[in-house]
């Protein structure tokens, strides 16, 4: 059975009865198994992400606090994303690299992804995460496959967040160096799916919603999954995203599995966002995720403000991104005419986000991971 | 005679091996070895960059007299554990090598299938091989007939600070293993380490529970004296420590005379 079965069935679910028949005294007795650590199962992550729990974010956040420790220690491991080509033949209403906007695109050479990954090494970033749209003829397997091999000069983890290919093709980067996945189902509702990805290949609910099954089967040792915040109802595609965690740590027990929480931000030819996700459920979200599987990977980006970062330090975030640019060749090339996917928020160097880290009790780690 | 910890061709006097992860900060390292007076102590390969500015390279955090136990994690197989020990070795890391090899992310479990084949390969190549493995006597037993230096079973999963959860399979291996035998994590109070040691461990590694403490300094002090206490208990053969009866005068000894 994969994900796809499961994610079907949840389809014609009445979330919205489910999350309202949830009483506080359920919340409560979940705490308790919580806090004893106790396994969760899928019951009590509606639970913790209904109404009803919004009343205990502090007895939540002491929980998470005390598990990420205990798994993660007072670390937080910093990563850079690293933007090679603007290129999409996706229509996705949501982001500034839609095949309908109008902006010269632009795609770095090798010569150029190595001046790029130079900069960003120098920041003492060692883990970097590859961004490109989807364009197979601009930024084919073979250009992907030499990319990777030149970021292993520069970095010992090398993360894709790539449009999706099949397990062969994962198997092939993975072999230049490649060691993780990031891939988004931005939404998990079908009907909400189809409206905003109207053409492409990215139409295709199901080849997308199996790609993080077909890295990990690929051999990726780690494999990052998330809703995007701002499409969906955010409770019940935390939900769905939650299942979807917990289904792949199940099924591929050697990968290490995160969640990231990406609110959409302005970026150009943009829809605006709906159902957008408050600070309070974000944390809800956050919190019911690591109370739900203790030893998951939480992301945070630059989307989000650095006061508001700041603050998420000590609630179950283990990996944080920093000194970011969401244009092609940002760090140091600098195209002319470029646009950016999604606005950063937190505009802090590297220097500046580890300063803050240290400032609040943490580690910055900057390498856990080595291509052996 | 010196009560010391024999691994491989080295003595150490401590028996409380600690480890670098999960520290706020690599500069509580070294007050915590000094405190704790741990002669061992463990470090993710994966962890370390040579590169770093001092302040985020572990290594400087470690004083000169401290041995180093570099360890495998994110080996999942016996091959990726035996290369990173190579590379371990040919950092300057030393020849002390902690297998890891962890197929398990959710509960961290050790895969002793690889983790023998690996340490069958790293005994033959001189290493001082301390496998991190589940409490089971026979791959205790394969293990000293692999040239392993010791046996490192596992009190509760990883991080867990739930103690000997294990301590009916550790005190069978203690009771049948030719080779030191270290309690390796899950071990969250002093009063666990002590517990071990009461029963015949010969020593154990602590790192969460130091690394995570609000003192670390402090919590490493505490456990060095929970170590001693415990070993102390078990060389002065506490009472009821023996699981087969022991007759303070033995009741047939006038047949002997
Ligand atoms: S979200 Fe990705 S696939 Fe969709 S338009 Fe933007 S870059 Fe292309």
């Amino acid at each position: 059975m994969s994900f796809s079965t499961l994610a079907d069935a949840y389809q014609s679910f009445d979330f919205s009865a489910c999350f309202h028949s949830v009483h506080a005294s359920e919340v409560r007795n979940v705490l308790d198994r919580a806090g004893s650590q106790a396994p969760l199962d899928t019951r009590d992550l509606l639970t913790l992400l209904s109404p009803a729990a919004q009343d205990f974010l502090e007895p939540m956040a002491q929980i998470a606090k005390n598990l990420t420790c205990q798994h993660f220690g007072k670390t937080i491991s910093l990563y850079a994303p690293m933007y090679i080509s603007d290129f999409c033949c996706n229509h996705c209403t949501y982001c500034g690299f839609n095949a309908n906007t109008r902006f010269p695109r632009t795609r770095l050479t090798l010569e150029q992804i190595d001046r790029e990954a130079r900069a960003i090494a120098d920041t003492g970033i060692r883990h970097i995460l590859i961004l490109t749209g989807e364009a197979p003829k601009k930024t084919p397997l073979s250009y992907l496959e030499d990319m990777c091999r030149i970021m292993t000069r520069y970095f010992s983890s090398i993360a894709l967040e790539i449009y999706p290919m099949t397990e062969t093709e994962y198997r092939g980067l993975k072999q230049a160096g490649a060691d993780s996945l990031t891939v988004y189902q931005e939404v998990y509702d079908k009907s909400i799916y189809k409206a905003v990805h109207p053409k492409g290949p990215k139409s295709d609910y199901t080849f997308r919603l199996l790609t993080p099954e077909r890295g990990a089967a690929a051999g990726f040792r780690a494999v990052n999954i998330g809703p995007l915040f701002g499409l969906g109802d955010p409770a019940s595609e935390a939900f769905m995203a939650g299942l979807h965690a917990r289904y792949l740590e199940q099924t591929y027990p050697h990968v290490e599995i995160s969640l990231s929480l990406p609110r959409m931000t302005r970026a150009g030819g943009a829809i605006s966002p709906r159902h957008l996700l408050s600070d309070r459920q974000f944390v809800q979200t956050l919190l019911a995720w690591r109370l739900f599987m203790p030893r998951l990977g939480i992301t945070l980006s630059t989307r989000e403000s650095a006061a508001f970062r700041d603050q998420l330090i000590h609630l179950g975030v283990t990996r944080y991104s920093a000194g970011s640019r969401t244009d092609v060749g940002g760090y140091h090339v600098h195209t002319t005419g470029t646009t950016v996917q999604f606005e950063v928020t937190d505009t802090r160097s590297v220097n500046e986000v580890a300063a803050m880290i240290r400032h609040s009790g943490y580690q910055p780690v900057f390498k856990d991971w080595e291509i052996f | 005679m010196a009560d010391t910890l024999t691994l491989g061709h080295r003595n150490f006097t401590s028996r409380l091996l600690t480890g670098t992860g999960k520290f706020a900060s690599n500069e509580q390292i070294r007050p915590m070895l000094s405190a704790s007076g741990s002669e061992i102590i463990t470090v993710a390969l994966r962890r370390v960059d040579l590169q770093a500015s001092p302040q985020d390279n572990i290594l400087t955090h470690i004083p000169d007299h401290v041995t180093l136990l570099p360890n495998t994690s994110g080996a999942r197989t016996a091959e990726e554990a035996v290369r990173i020990a190579r590379i371990a070795r040919e950092a300057g890391c030393g020849d002390f090598i902690k297998i890891e090899v962890i197929t398990d992310m959710q509960y961290l479990l050790p895969d002793n299938h690889e983790t023998l084949k690996a340490a069958e390969i790293l005994a033959k190549d001189d290493f001082i091989v301390l496998p991190y493995v589940m409490p089971d006597i026979t791959i205790s037993r394969q293990l000293y007939d692999a040239g392993a230096a010791a046996v490192m079973p596992l009190g509760s999963p990883i991080g867990s600070n739930r103690g000997l959860e294990m301590k009916p399979m550790i005190q069978r291996i203690i009771d049948t293993s030719r080779l030191p035998v270290i309690v390796d994590a899950g071990i969250g109070r002093p009063s666990q380490a002590a517990e071990a040691m009461e029963m015949g461990t010969d020593a154990v590694l602590v790192n969460t529970a130091i690394a995570t403490a609000r003192d670390p300094v402090q919590a490493g002090k505490a456990f060095s004296l929970a170590v001693t206490a415990g070993r102390m208990a078990y060389q002065a053969g506490m009472a009821g420590s023996s699981r087969r009866a022991r007759a303070s005068s033995p009741l047939t000894g006038f047949l002997q005379e």
